[in-house]
């Protein structure tokens, strides 16, 4: 499937040595950093073209990463691409842009696995419960804070405000300072993680 | 959601992104010099000695010490604010400020007898002195935590405590204006706990604050 989508970006060959991380070679990085230059100031067509690239690199590196299993490198990615939206004007238009991308697809790896760490303790403390007595049918605020716990602290802030304190898409963008486009799909993530370790029950 | 999709609704947002992250750190400083100042000209002022002191080496000293720890710790907290910021990197602009104070307390230790170090340690004003820097330094460092919010810190507690050090480091300066004791003893004490208490407080409120 990714040969089909990015067919005529990168090589497979290619691909394959950009899989090793930091070692994207000086022409893909002057491309790569050139792309970005241009998303930056408005270039919508190149924007996408460095975030499929951007994507792709990550994708290796995460999955690399998480060869053990218990996390979804896809999730790492989307977290990478979403972080490199927000955080866009973090990078030194100057700097070569690799390192920058590659040290918040870390981040979010890092987190990631915290955040995994995190969940399983969750879920011992839910057998206990189950165990203890029948689920009562609403969901306690305790409950919902639980789910909450598990996302990453942008889209725990984005669900919170959107699906518990019932705001719309453009206040919460406000109150964040964040775009509507990122909080629309913060929240759209946040949900399908919430759904993806809860909705088995 | 699938990636492509996702990549396609990041891509249609073609807001300009925020101010750079350089402009957002420049504006920081000077806000954070502006309410420093303004704390101490309303609850302090400067010492009435001052043309006097001014010529005295000591006194000049805490200024040299306490400017270079702000001005390394500023370049150190700019890197450290951004993704690939890496604190190994920042050691040098970190290390510059105590090398001095080092150099300052070895010779004072030189040039002063044995039985002055206790009194010029312990100085005048010591927990007052503690306690202003600290006051001083609280707005500043409320300011850069902001700052680094609108960052992207990959260490968020190193780069929190670095701007406790900045936080510390233009207070000390600016309330070493006041101060009557300029012992590099009395500096090695009191600033220093004061300003690593501001640290302290910068490490644990950017790790809940400067996630992301």
């Amino acid at each position: 499937m990714f040969e089909q989508i990015f067919a005529g970006v990168v090589t497979k060959d290619h691909a394959r040595t950009n899989w090793k991380e930091g070692k994207v070679d000086g022409k893909d990085e002057n491309e790569l950093a050139r792309l970005m230059r241009a998303a930056m100031a408005g270039d919508e067509r190149a924007y996408g073209e460095f975030l499929r690239r951007a994507a792709h690199l990550v994708r290796g590196f995460a999955r690399r990463k998480v060869a053990q299993g218990g996390i979804d490198p896809e999730d790492i990615v989307q977290e990478t691409l979403l972080a490199i939206h927000v955080k866009r004007h973090t990078w030194r238009q100057d700097a070569p842009v690799t390192p920058w991308l590659y040290a918040i697809a870390r981040y979010k790896l890092i987190d990631a696995f915290r955040r995994r760490g995190r969940r399983i303790e969750i879920e011992i403390g839910e057998i206990a419960e189950t165990l203890a007595g029948p689920e009562p049918e609403a969901v306690s605020d305790r409950e919902i804070g639980r789910a909450l716990g598990t996302l990453a602290p942008g889209q725990r802030s984005v669900v919170a405000a959107i699906s518990v304190d019932g705001r719309s898409i453009g206040e919460t963008a406000k109150s964040l300072g964040m775009t509507e486009t990122a909080v629309r799909v913060a929240h759209h993530r946040g949900l399908a993680a919430i759904a993806r370790r809860y909705g088995h029950r | 959601m699938d990636t492509n999709e996702l990549i396609n609704s990041l891509a249609a947002d073609t807001r300009q992104p925020s101010a750079s992250l350089s402009s957002v750190w420049w504006s920081a400083v000077v806000v954070a010099v502006v309410v420093a100042a303004a704390v101490f000209f309303a609850t302090l002022g400067v010492r009435p000695d001052i043309a006097a002191a001014a010529e005295t080496p000591r006194f000049l000293a805490k200024f040299v010490m306490m400017l270079t720890l702000a001005a390394g710790t500023f370049g150190a907290l700019r890197a450290l604010s951004r993704p690939e910021g890496n604190w190994r990197k920042s050691l040098p602009l970190l290390t510059a400020a105590p090398t001095l104070l080092v150099a300052a307390v070895v010779l004072e230790l030189l040039t002063v007898p044995p039985e002055a170090w206790t009194d010029r340690m312990i100085g005048t004003n010591n927990v007052y002195c503690l306690m202003f820097i600290m006051m001083i330094g609280v707005g500043p460092l409320s300011i850069f935590l902001l700052a680094l919010r609108r960052g992207a810190p990959s260490s968020p507690g190193i780069a929190g405590a670095v701007a406790g050090l900045l936080a510390g480091g233009i207070a000390a300066t600016i309330y070493a204006a006041h101060c009557t004791d300029d012992s590099p003893l009395f500096i090695a004490t009191w600033y220093l706990i004061a300003i690593a208490g501001l640290a302290a407080f910068g490490a644990v409120a950017a790790n809940r604050l400067a996630r992301w």
